[in-house]
């Protein structure tokens, strides 16, 4: 590609653009910073920033009271699960929409995503009042409903885009050649849509790890996943901010790990097929 | 077998009537040509009887058999898509094994059948290659390749050649017909190629706004057009139309004269013209004249002439050679 911009218009740019990723970085980094000092360095003010003494006692008093691996095993299965789940209706939700469009296909997709407007307080009450009647608070399998049915618009969306992008006419010359619907999708569309389902997973995976709303109000222990974790540090009184650091920066590993190793794939799901 | 019968398909899209209903009558091993101008309904009626579409109306028999209402599959009939539409991630090999594949064939007669295919297409060599890795031509050959082992009652062809170049479409145009003299299965082919209809057909069906305008093997569409449309559409350069006198001469409407049946002459005619543009090519020249009383007309005439613009030419029609016309442009029968 050529580059048709100003040295000077690139340099303002670039400056631009890496003063933006500081300063979202910035906290992350602080965070960081925060789980390696002791609890009263972690306060002090004016902060330390580089010279202060470095301290591991917060990672290993976090190991001390409560167990990691639960509060992250039950992150992957809620993450992992409700992206599977998800997939399955999107797929053959996109699949109709993208290849047998009506006149009120673009209006369902809308809709479909203005869901996504609605602040999720609005529906506490009533959600929490089901799952205590079905007997589904704590649990993964209700926390991975809700969380499936929060992200299936999204999900739909970016299926929709990468399969519009996939010609009809190979999918008719399965049923050509005997594919049943199953089979078609299966064989046919899914593999040639492996880089949209990829990133589409990514994102929803990352979404549901993320995700602190529900899992904070409809959890107590069993089902709790890491953002219990971080948030049974946060206390009313006393000194707590390196070890809530410490747990956050736990917490927040795996994906950062994840999103590092797939960042071109989610740079392209993000921008929902718009960029090629 | 491959008979297949059409009796009053219609098809709407919405408000939008592309089909309003045909009758069609196509025998087993026929080579028929569906052609027409780009929009007249060609791709839809095919999809009509592949069963990608469905019929708002009339039946589709297949060797007597009704399947208007089956699945594309059930309908023992393979597609060749203008796009090639192979599968994108897989290879040459599994690309034509797929439809085995889905039928449930055992892997001894799959591997046998798109062997022997693969022969037949001169494709061989190139059994273990993505679709993306082969030029047109050669996609081309995977298509019919993918069409052709499924042993099917009948092809069907999308405008299989738009997509290549000139000497390639011709190239692809010969193998197609060899094919079908070597398979003898009926073979529906559709195009807005005239060229392509007159010379590969058995017989030709012309379409214009979702309906037939004349059914007839090439020579008879081409020396006896039904109406002026046909008679415009079939053949190149494209038949002269003539109104006025020489139409009230031989008492019609109108005439219509090929370029092909015009004699010149710089001495003496019927119709007085001068030419603007000579096209050369060698063996003919075709001749862009513009006549004192019929405007715009074109003359196809054999080997050199040594003619070029603001030359004064007189035109005579071949007498036995002349179309007749009524006002509302059907052919009118010699008297
Ligand atoms: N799925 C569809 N929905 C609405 N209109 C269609 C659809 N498919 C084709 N048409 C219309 O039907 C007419 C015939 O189309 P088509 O059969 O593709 O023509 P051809 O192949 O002869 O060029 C066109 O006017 C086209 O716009
Ligand atoms: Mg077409």
């Amino acid at each position: 590609m050529e580059n048709k911009q100003t040295p000077l218009g690139y340099i303002s740019f670039s400056v631009f653009a890496w003063i933006v990723g500081l300063l979202i970085f910035f906290p992350i980094f602080w965070m960081v910073l925060t789980s390696f000092k002791s609890e009263l360095e972690a306060v002090s003010i004016p902060p330390s920033f580089i010279s202060f003494d470095w301290t591991l006692e917060n990672y290993a008093e976090v190991q001390e009271r409560s167990n990691y691996f639960k509060f992250a095993m039950n992150s992957v299965i809620l993450a992992v699960g409700s992206t599977l789940v998800g997939l399955v209706f999107a797929v053959t939700c996109a699949w109709a929409m993208a290849f047998n469009p009506t006149k009120r296909t673009k209006n369902a997709l809308l809709w479909m995503l203005s869901t996504k407007m609605m602040p999720p307080v609005g529906v506490l009450v009533p959600i929490y009042l089901l799952f205590r009647d079905w007997g589904l608070l704590d649990t993964r399998f209700g926390l991975i409903m809700v969380l499936f049915l929060m992200n299936l618009p999204i999900m739909v969306w970016m299926l929709y885009t990468y399969f519009k992008e996939i010609p009809t006419d190979i999918l008719e010359a399965a049923r050509m050649d005997g594919a049943t619907l199953p089979k078609e999708i299966i064989f046919v569309l899914l593999p040639m849509a492996v880089p949209g389902i990829a990133s589409t997973m990514l994102l929803n995976v990352i979404l549901a790890w993320n995700e602190a709303f529900w899992t904070l109000n409809l959890t107590t222990s069993d089902a709790a996943p890491l953002t219990a974790f971080i948030a049974s540090y946060s206390s009313p009184e006393g000194l707590f901010w390196a070890k809530l650091s410490a747990a956050s920066t736990l917490a927040v590993a795996p994906i950062l790990v994840i999103g590092w190793f797939s960042q071109k794939q989610l740079v392209r799901g993000l921008t929902f097929g718009a960029v090629k | 077998m491959g008979a297949i019968r059409l009796e009053k398909v219609k098809k709407t899209f919405g408000t939008l009537d592309v089909i309003p209903g045909v009758d069609l009558e196509i025998n087993d091993g026929e080579f028929v040509v569906f052609v027409g101008p780009s929009g007249c309904g060609k791709s839809t009626l095919l999809r009509l009887i592949a069963g990608l579409e469905d019929v708002t109306d009339g039946k589709i028999l297949i060797d007597g058999t009704d399947v208007a209402n089956e699945a594309p599959a059930k309908r023992g009939l393979s597609m060749v898509f203008q796009s090639y539409a192979l599968y994108p991630h897989m290879t040459v090999y599994n690309n034509i094994a797929f439809g085995l594949k889905m039928a449930g064939e055992s892997k001894e007669v799959i591997n046998e059948k798109v062997q022997s295919a693969a022969k037949i297409l001169n494709l061989t060599d190139y059994l273990e290659r993505r679709p993306g890795a082969l030029s047109g031509g050669q996609r081309q050959r995977v298509a019919i390749g993918r069409a052709i082992v499924r042993n099917p009652a009948a092809f069907l062809f999308d405008e299989p050649l738009s997509n290549l170049d000139a000497a390639l479409r011709v190239n692809m145009r010969l193998e197609i017909t060899g094919l079908h003299q070597e398979l003898k299965t009926t073979m529906i082919y559709v195009t807005h190629d005239q060229v392509e209809a007159m010379t590969m057909a058995d017989k030709i069906v012309v379409l214009q706004a979702g309906r037939v305008e004349q059914v007839g093997k090439p020579m008879d569409l081409y020396s006896k057009p039904a109406n002026k449309f046909v008679a415009g559409f079939i053949g190149s350069p494209k038949m002269n139309f003539l109104g006025g006198e020489l139409a009230a001469k031989h008492t019609c409407h109108e005439i219509g004269v090929r370029p092909e049946h015009l004699a010149v002459s710089t001495e003496s005619g019927e119709i007085a013209a001068t030419v603007k543009i000579a096209e050369h090519l060698g063996a003919e020249t075709y001749l862009h004249v513009v006549a004192d009383e019929y405007g715009p007309m074109t003359v196809r005439a054999t080997g050199e002439v040594p003619l070029g613009e603001h030359d004064k030419i007189f035109l005579t029609p071949e007498p036995d050679r002349i179309h007749r016309f009524d006002a509302q442009g059907l052919a009118v029968a010699a008297s």
